[in-house]
């Protein structure tokens, strides 16, 4: 009956709007209604929220429709004489217990939901999400593999000088992959201020909390990418830290953690290099567009009174032990000013700073190697 | 008639005159409306269409913060205390509020603190940039240096409700004309003294949460702040202690304006006038237990959930109480539509709506996908716009025939009610659905497939703006004049009010009427 329903109303809602649609690649458009997403949680959600809809709709109509009713028939201009009836307790009571009634019915399968959503035991695998301004980092906990997930949709696309791609806003430079099949579960918490990581397509939003560690979980049935956004108001990029999930077959999966690995090992290997000052300042520009242009500007300016300019500052163009201090270590002053020795590694940090003393009209003409990164840090 | 008012600017300045103290309000909190929604409307117009460019995301936040101090702070509350200063003194019989002096002071911090806050948009950093829940530690260490000025400012305002609350509950409990006993008073005056009652309860939360701000910034605390031992959980617990009574502060005597003005146009009693009263009752004891609703994704225990989820739930009982009494009030009376009898036929049918968002918002395992997308700014913005608005609304062109002793212009308020009835409709239903189909609010571009009902909303936003411009435009004219009212104004409207002549007199009342 319900599903009959539902389905009526998608129906409705995709043939309507289907005559201005104008077919977007990629992109829904003119989507009205909740995802069903990909996991039993997330059909189970829709479920309660499609009966409470329904719920809401009969009495509605019941209301409305008595209201309508008697606004046409019961008018002045008709001519139609007030009755006088008023106050009736048992009238009263009997629209009090029914709906007290319709809520029980509502509460109970949302009670037995919400106790499926809380069961977080028993997880075949354990994955650390941490929210920054303006990113997320995964640990998958027990594997050596561990990156963070920035937009990458270009600035062009937001500042409208090139036409948008289908997935604009919602995609990252590297997504979290994870198995179908398993499940999942998540430890959330945040470096900075409070930040919510949200898939819909998995009913998936906690609130990723500094100083706490919240948990959740899933299990996704299709192979697929789902993708969502931060959902509590984190500051100035809050609208663009989005969330991907790539979700593989098990073999994939394995194998993609095993490239993850060997990949950080031969990062490690390259703090050993020694590069050339060009190298390091294109890396640094990646680095820097990535990482820094959030707050500092993608031309080094800053934004007055909330984050200080690149372009001729004091710790770019000063002593070098200043400049590695401030961007590994963090401002003391301004803790929107991370502590990036830990979420970059030697060799991007030593690009960012060489890349940070030689641009915006900066000229230190220094090259920062990563060696001189791990002495920095070493001697801490 | 011991003495008229005093000439010029003293009039106003000086005034412990409960009607010039309610005028001042009314036309305060319209200017702060207006404020507040230019506000609105920079956020829609940035909305527009994909892509940045009218404001940059820093701007942005500091308007749909702005937006929202401005429009619940300074927009809705002083509107309904205004209502409250003309109404309750001649509604209850009595000559005056019970502390007059103190009422001219409770107004007249009012423009400071706002001047106050407006001012943050000019200084360094920028205006409070952290939406109008201000979460810590998004307000406390990564706020801009002008969020000590908006803290002083919502001290401020703080200090003016409770006067107001002080000030009404003196002047219900003490100054009732003889024979107007508790269950004979109108149902505004009734919902007026239980929110009364919530702000004097709530409002030194809201003072004592912002000073923990204070402290954390200024003074080395970490009540906020994880890595000092505190808890960021902790400010949302204390925020909404203050700020889900907050919202019922924002509706309660919306209630009290619509239990008014549908009888007066159904030609037909309030079907239940002591059910009404116990209703409202209710909710304001159920406020008080429902805070966490709002942080069904903080991480609570189960059972912190379950109670939460339950207790919000019930508040669809009384409110549905409240919505059958008005039907039944309107079935098989005499019905007619003038103005205000639009605005609130709209009302009870808008606010009902809001309120099924507000019950599928109660269902904790549904709220983890409505949480924090447009679909909730779809739900508050349908309670609170023909909710609060709507029904100040009503109020005003119910009574501004008894204030001014002219007829507003019918018909220009007749295209006020249909531009803002579908202007608010184009705009907060769209909402609906951009939120179930995934967009997170205050966020200042978003993706693709949520453009064109973003772009409906925006043309909807600046509809209902222009529609308020009739609204200005029709109560200016008839303060200057117009056709004059009858003392009763109405066919048969119940209450004292309508003893006195139109216009009211600078003094009513300096006897106590004899009340049946």
């Amino acid at each position: 009956m319900l599903r009959g329903f539902n389905r009526l109303f998608a129906l409705l809602a995709t043939s309507v709007p289907a005559h201005f649609a104008l077919a977007e690649e990629g992109a829904e458009r003119w989507g009205v209604n909740m995802t069903q997403g990909v996991t039993e949680v997330s059909r189970t959600t829709y479920d309660l929220h499609m009966l409470i809809f329904w719920i809401c709709v009969v009495i509605g109509v019941l209301v409305f429709g008595v209201m309508f009713y008697s606004m046409w028939r019961h008018r002045k201009s008709k001519g139609y004489r007030a009755s006088q009836f008023h106050e009736s307790t048992a009238v009263e009571l009997v629209w009090t217990i029914i709906p007290t009634l319709i809520l029980v019915a509502m509460a109970v399968p949302a009670t037995k939901t919400l106790y499926d959503i809380y069961d977080t035991g028993e997880a075949d695998l354990d994955i650390m999400i941490t929210g920054y301004q303006w990113k997320w980092k995964y640990d998958y906990l027990g594997a050596d593999v561990s990156f963070f997930s920035n937009l990458s949709t270009p600035r062009a696309q937001i500042d409208n000088q090139l036409p948008k791609g289908p997935d604009y806003l919602l995609e990252v430079d590297e997504p979290l992959v994870v198995p179908v099949g398993k499940k999942i579960r998540f430890l959330m918490t945040a470096n900075d201020v409070i930040h919510a990581w949200w898939v819909p397509e998995l009913a998936v939003k906690r609130d990723a909390i500094p100083g706490f560690i919240n948990e959740a979980w899933t299990r996704i049935e299709e192979p697929g990418i789902y993708r969502g956004q931060c959902a509590e108001l984190c500051g100035k990029d809050h609208g663009f830290m989005p969330i991907v999930v790539k979700a593989v077959p098990e073999a994939e999966y394995t194998a993609w953690l095993g490239e993850r690995a060997e990949a950080a090992a031969k990062a490690r290997e390259l703090t050993e290099k020694t590069f050339t000052f060009d190298e390091l300042y294109a890396q640094g520009e990646k680095v820097y567009n990535r990482t820094c242009a959030a707050c500092h500007q993608p031309n080094g300016q800053g934004v007055p009174g909330a984050f200080p300019a690149i372009a001729g500052s004091k710790i770019a163009t000063g002593p070098l032990e200043g400049h590695l201090n401030m961007v590994i270590n963090g401002s003391q002053k301004n803790p929107a000013m991370q502590a990036f020795g830990e979420q970059l590694s030697e060799v991007d940090l030593a690009a960012v700073i060489t890349y940070q003393r030689n641009a915006f009209g900066n000229d230190m003409g220094d090259t920062v190697q990563p060696i001189d990164i791990l002495n920095f840090k070493n001697k801490q | 008639m011991a003495h008229g008012p005093q000439p010029g600017f003293k009039r106003w300045l000086y005034t412990t005159n409960h009607k010039d103290i309610g005028s001042m309000y009314l036309w305060f909190s319209f200017a702060m409306f207006l404020l507040g929604g230019c506000m609105a409307l920079v956020i829609r117009a940035e909305l527009f269409e994909p892509g940045l460019q009218i404001v940059q995301p820093e701007f942005f936040n500091q308007m749909t913060t702005m937006h929202g101090l401005i429009m619940v702070f300074g927009a809705v509350m002083p509107a309904f205390v205004g209502l409250a200063n003309w109404m309750i003194p001649m509604m209850i019989g009595a000559p005056d509020m019970a502390l007059p002096r103190m009422n001219n002071w409770s107004f007249w911090i009012l423009p400071f603190a706002f001047t106050m806050l407006a001012s943050t948009l000019f200084m360094e950093g920028g205006a409070p940039n952290f939406g109008w829940t201000f979460y810590a530690p998004l307000s406390t260490e990564y706020a801009p240096p002008s969020v000590t000025f908006f803290i002083f400012s919502i001290h401020i305002m703080g200090a003016s409700s409770i006067m107001g609350a002080i000030n009404i509950i003196a002047t219900i409990l003490n100054m009732r004309a003889p024979g107007m006993t508790l269950m004979k008073m109108p149902l505004f005056v009734w919902t007026w003294l239980i929110t009364a009652y919530l702000l004097i309860a709530v409002m030194p939360v809201l003072a004592g949460v912002v000073t923990m701000m204070l402290m954390d910034i200024h003074f080395g605390t970490s009540f906020f702040s994880a890595a000092g031992g505190g808890d960021p959980v902790l400010f949302q617990h204390v925020f909404w202690f203050f700020g889900h009574p907050e919202v019922y502060i924002m509706i309660l005597p919306a209630f009290g304006i619509v239990s008014a003005i549908i009888p007066t146009f159904a030609r037909k009693p309030l079907f239940g006038y002591s059910s009404m009263v116990y209703a409202t009752a209710s909710i304001a004891f159920l406020s008080f237990i429902v805070w966490a609703h709002h942080m069904f994704t903080v991480g609570m225990p189960i059972a912190g959930e379950l109670f939460f989820m339950y207790a919000t739930m019930l508040i669809a009982v009384p409110t549905g109480v409240k919505v059958f009494n008005w039907v039944s009030t309107m079935f098989r009376g005499s019905m007619s539509f003038e103005t205000p009898m639009l605005f609130s036929v709209a009302f009870v049918i808008l606010f009902t709506i809001g309120g099924f968002s507000g019950l599928m918002l109660a269902i904790a395992p549904a709220d983890f996908q409505y949480h924090d997308t447009y679909f909730v700014v779809a739900h508050f913005h349908y309670v609170l716009v023909p909710g609060a608005i709507f029904s100040i609304t009503a109020g005003v062109y119910y009574w501004l025939p008894k204030w001014t002793g002219n007829m507003y212009n019918e018909t220009m308020g007749k295209v006020h009610f249909w531009l803002a009835f579908i202007g608010l409709n184009l705009t907060f239903f769209p909402m609906h659905f951009v939120g179930l189909a995934g967009m997170p609010r205050r966020i200042p571009d978003y993706a693709l497939q949520f453009a064109d009902f973003n772009q409906i909303a925006s043309m909807g936003a600046f509809l209902f703006g222009a529609a308020q411009l009739v609204f200005l435009f029709n109560v200016i004219r008839t303060v200057q004049g117009g056709r004059k009212a009858t003392d009763k104004v109405w066919e048969n409207p119940e209450g004292l009010e309508w003893t006195v002549p139109s216009p009211a007199p600078y003094h009513t009342f300096s006897t106590p009427p004899a009340v049946r």
